[in-house]
């Protein structure tokens, strides 16, 4: 069985090169470049055959607004958005990754955004897609981050009087305090 | 409200949330599928199927082509369940509870299949991660075989009953369209999608288990409008039952799981006999085995549409971030739009008609 965690020999990286969806990729990470800047996307990288970027939080909105009224790229489908917590990760704990989809030329897209704990302020993105909102209160009410101009940012799946959000890390499955049932072995 | 007439509404969700994203985090992967079953529990096969294709993709595990072909046959009958249930629970909000009791007696055959296949009925937990648990029994395939002789005759009544009924038509004919370019705004997938007229479907489009090796058309409507609903998924059961026959017709010989012990539970005879299937029964029960650090998002068409899973891994026995992307959730945020300007009878025929499911929405 193929191990997709080793480091592949020169001939395999030269095959994956011939890859189609590995020439897709380059070609609108190329697009990508020439529209916004190489300097705008710290990190690009391809799980599984994702073109993944990172960017920052500053430049989201323009690039996906740019993505969406792009005449070759036509991005008009945004698939899914979700936070995620990483407490390790100083001034970077928090994130937010978008799943873009552009149904003309079957090309997705993964954005991610990270961001300091502290400060977790993000722009919305309900101007450009209507589904972005039931979204973004989804993210809201489980990581605690803030949609800057979202029309009605409040919980949506858990009670309203909730005082913390649940997503995050800090926050295990089971009562932190129990005392008759250790998890030495098998835990996190 | 004015009268009848419905001024604005807004909807009120998270009745059964379960918090099924965070319980992930602390599950070893094979102990997710039931989390699964529990979304859209009207077609459960998809969701599992869904999930071990995640994972599979994840650990670079290959299904052989019997398992594929398997696979694709129960997707599609979980897909006619969840398409009958919705057509007949519309004509059953329209006044028309006959169809419904009708093909109730399919849906049941359709269960008493699956019952054959791994054992249970409504939350199936079907198949593991890299293939199937067992092989089609050949009660299975007899049972599957009168089905499919017996089923196109029902579903041709149940057709004749409703499409050109002038009672139902006149209920749900112009009721709550939406425009093709809305409806992808509002993120909607699926037959809802695909009766406002944009032909997306992931089978065809991102096709896995072997879909691309079947023929079948995609039905579209044109106005997007509860008939147009109506209509398009009965054309795919229709072009469901097209793929399960050509998937049985087909289906080739060959193992019915990948060979793949590190994460395929070893039959319990040999458990009991070989030293190397006791260990790796050991390893997988008790969620020893590592996963690849890696992130993978697959999707597959659900009885909604597309339903996605997006999964991180950081190397550990349980995912690190499991985010479901629920069709439901994503397009019943449209319904408060929708359904401004009609009245209280229409509002129900437009919900029933996008086949909302409370565990999926809710998650």
């Amino acid at each position: 069985m193929a191990d997709p965690t080793k480091e592949e020999s020169p001939a395999a990286q030269e095959a994956a090169a011939q890859d189609p969806t590995t020439q897709q990729n380059a070609r609108v990470l190329a697009l990508l470049h020439s529209l916004f800047g190489e300097a705008t996307f710290t990190d690009v990288e391809e799980p599984y055959g994702l073109l993944t970027v990172t960017t920052k939080r500053e430049h989201l909105h323009k690039i996906v607004a740019g993505l969406q009224q792009d005449e070759t790229l036509k991005f008009h489908f945004l698939t899914t958005m979700c936070g995620i917590h990483y407490p390790e990760n100083l001034n970077q704990e928090l994130g937010m990754i978008y799943h873009l989809h552009s149904l003309v030329h079957n090309i997705r897209l993964r954005i991610k955004i990270f961001f300091p704990i502290a400060d977790p302020v993000v722009p919305t993105l309900t101007d450009l897609y209507a589904t972005a909102n039931w979204m973004e209160r989804e993210a809201y009410d489980f990581y605690g981050i803030i949609f800057t101009g979202h029309p009605n940012l409040r919980r949506i799946l858990n009670v309203e009087d909730m005082d913390y959000h649940p997503m995050r890390k800090q926050y295990t499955v089971e009562d932190g305090t129990r005392e008759d049932k250790t998890d030495l072995f098998f835990g996190r | 409200m004015d009268g009848e007439r419905i001024i604005s509404g807004v909807p009120t969700i998270g009745y059964i949330h379960r918090a099924f994203e965070k319980i992930a985090e602390r599950r070893p992967f094979y102990q997710i599928t039931p989390l699964t079953d529990r979304m859209n529990y009207c077609s459960s096969p998809i969701n599992n199927m869904g999930w071990h294709m995640t994972v599979e993709k994840l650990l670079g595990v290959q299904v052989p082509k019997r398992a594929q072909y398997m696979r694709v046959i129960m997707m599609e009958l979980a897909r006619i369940a969840d398409h009958l249930i919705c057509n007949s629970i519309l004509g059953v909000d329209t006044g028309a509870f006959t169809g419904f009791l009708y093909v109730f007696q399919e849906r049941e055959k359709i269960y008493e299949i699956y019952e054959e296949v791994c054992g249970s009925r409504l939350t199936t937990n079907m198949g593991r991660v890299g293939g199937m648990e067992r092989d089609f029994s050949p009660v299975a395939i007899e049972k599957l075989r009168k089905w499919l002789k017996e089923f196109p005759a029902v579903m041709k009544e149940f057709e004749s009953m409703f499409n050109r009924n002038r009672i139902f038509m006149d209920r749900v004919v112009n009721v709550g369209p939406i425009s093709a370019e809305k409806a992808l705004n509002y993120g909607f997938t699926g037959p809802n999608l695909r009766a406002a007229g944009v032909d997306y479907d992931v089978r065809v489009m991102n096709p896995y288990s072997s879909y691309e090796d079947f023929e079948f058309d995609i039905p579209v409507g044109t106005n997007g409008d509860t008939y147009d609903r109506f209509l398009v998924r009965n054309e795919e059961i229709w072009q469901s039952l097209r793929i399960i026959n050509q998937a049985l017709d087909k289906l080739p010989d060959g193992p019915y799981h990948a060979d793949a012990p590190h994460y395929y539970l070893p039959p319990k005879q040999a458990v009991y006999k070989n030293m190397e299937a006791l260990i790796y029964h050991f390893k997988i029960i008790m969620g020893e085995i590592d996963a690849p650090v890696g992130e993978v998002y697959h999707s597959v068409e659900g009885g909604n549409g597309e339903l996605g899973f997006y999964l991180i891994s950081d190397g550990g026995r349980t995912p690190y971030r499991l985010h479901f992307r629920r069709p439901c959730f994503i397009y019943y945020q449209a319904y408060s739009d929708m359904v401004v300007g009609t009245s209280l009878s229409d509002a129900i025929v437009i919900l029933s008609s996008m086949n909302v499911i409370a565990g999926e929405l809710d998650a």
